[in-house]
């Protein structure tokens, strides 16, 4: 199949940017949008052109690497996939397809559809783990967890870190990839320790970091790839409340 | 916003049931509108009660407005370039007009007080009479009075909608099954108190109320 692209380029980040129109031919229904892209950035190579830079790494949906918007949405058209894991059978000869970075003022543009997702990585140092002992795994069943409760923080562990939901939401928030780090660590036992700090810690470096604020629209839980439930920041709001409320008692804020 | 959305709520809630006064008779409605001025009689004076609540009301609408406002301001700071292809919002129409609807809900009220409250734009104006002053309002041959009042009530039902919904998660709700019931819950509570409003001007409009 031939298609047209219509790509955001930019140089780097000083760089406006801007869309720019590439003809791709020879499209496999086949290939994932990724192969179609390195296709397309073979062609620009050999034509002596710079290729199109994109994020990716492990190409089967679990590393959170890739990312970016198809045609206004998130990851593109299919529900529950990752833009690695979308494949062109999903498109038909002679489409035109538009192709952005997500766009948000803490997800800065490095080059073209690469942008720097750091600061999900310092809402995480800001509480998204437990003090564990190292050394060896210790024994499965020396805690006893409830299973709708495992059930839930394993959903919530599925969150592969994308920042679709930011790039989704109307508000620019990145509450749902919050709530899902939140939950996943609130419902288990090792979480317990650190579970109020976490909260205030991980919703104060979301705010510092410049994403919006939640308003429940939903449009973060329709576009991601591991299809968070909205509901996770039911969870987070109200361990919010409940460590906003009791946070001169927990010794180490 | 949830918190004083809830206390408006609760305000609108019981602004309905009085509203519904109207069916029982010109005594009955004009004798609870009087009421409304002298509760807390004998211990507080005339008017006092009133002027607490609006004080209150107030308040929560300004805090409502004012929290809508930042929140505003920190999505539009958040995404400073804006997407060259934007379909739009999947999710729901109530939702995404959450903003704009409450400009319109806001300018409604304004108009909605200097009506029925302060009487400026109102044919009868009589205090004394809100009944009269209610039938001449939605008379037919001012039926844009009523278009006005059904554009109000009707962005105000989408604005519950979803803010019912939201305030609850805000508030902790926390399952999807939970979810779903609250969702349903705030669909039926915003359908409900839009045909609570409604019925009144149409009730003029049809002469079953006059
Ligand atoms: S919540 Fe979903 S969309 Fe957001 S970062 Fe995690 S996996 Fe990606
Ligand atoms: S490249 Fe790893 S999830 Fe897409």
């Amino acid at each position: 199949m031939n298609l047209t692209l219509r790509i955001w380029r930019q140089k780097g980040p000083d760089d406006p940017g801007r869309m720019v129109t590439y003809p791709v031919t020879d499209v496999s229904p086949d290939m994932s949008f990724l192969e179609m892209l390195d296709v397309l950035n073979e062609q620009l190579t050999l034509a002596g052109d710079d290729p199109v830079a994109f994020d990716h790494d492990c190409r089967e949906g679990i590393c959170g690497a890739c990312g970016m918007v198809i045609n206004g949405v998130a990851h593109g058209p299919e529900k529950a996939t990752t833009v690695c894991q979308l494949h062109m059978r999903h498109f038909s000869d002679g489409d035109t397809i538009d192709i952005e970075p997500w766009r948000a003022k803490a997800f800065p543009v490095i080059k073209d559809l690469v942008v720097d997702r750091g600061a999900l990585d310092r809402i995480i140092a800001a509480g998204g783990y437990i003090t564990a002992p190292t050394g060896s795994a210790p024994e499965a069943h020396s805690q006893l967890v409830r299973k709708a409760d495992a059930d839930a923080a394993f959903e919530s562990a599925a969150c592969i870190g994308c920042g679709a939901c930011v790039a989704a939401c109307p508000n620019g928030s990145a509450t749902l990839f919050l709530a899902a780090k939140v939950t996943h660590l609130s419902l288990l036992p090792q979480g317990q320790p650190e579970r109020m700090t976490r909260v205030v810690g991980m919703v104060d470096a979301h705010d510092a970091a410049g994403f919006g604020g939640c308003t429940n629209i939903g449009e973060c839980s329709a576009v991601c790839p591991k299809e968070i439930p909205l509901s996770t920041i039911g969870r987070l709001n109200r361990d919010y409340l409940r460590a906003t409320r009791e946070r001169s008692g927990t010794p180490g804020t | 916003m949830a918190v004083t959305g809830i206390l408006l709520v609760l305000f609108l809630i019981a602004h309905m049931i009085g509203n519904l006064k109207i069916f029982f008779g010109p005594a009955d409605f004009d004798h609870y509108a009087h009421w409304l001025r002298t509760i807390g009689a004998p211990v507080l004076p005339e008017d006092w009660y009133l002027w607490g609540q609006r004080v209150l009301l107030g308040a929560a609408l300004v805090a409502h407005i004012w929290a809508a406002a930042v929140l505003a301001r920190r999505a539009r700071a958040a995404r400073p370039v804006r997407y060259v292809h934007r379909p739009k919002v999947q999710v729901s129409y109530a939702a995404r007009t959450m903003r704009w609807g409450g400009v319109i809900i806001a300018l409604f009220v304004v108009y909605h007080l200097l009506d029925l409250t302060t009487g400026d734009l109102n044919p009868v104006a009589d205090q004394r009479r809100p009944y009269a002053n209610v039938v001449a309002d939605f008379a037919p041959e001012r039926w844009w009075v009523t278009l006005i009042y059904v554009i109000g009530i009707v962005t105000l039902g989408f604005h519950l909608r979803h803010g019912m919904f939201s305030a609850l998660r805000s508030l902790g709700q926390q399952t999807p099954r939970g979810e779903r019931r609250a969702r349903s819950a705030a669909l039926v509570f915003a359908v409900a108190l839009c045909a609570g409003y409604l019925v009144v001007p149409f009730a003029v409009l049809a002469g079953l109320v006059g």
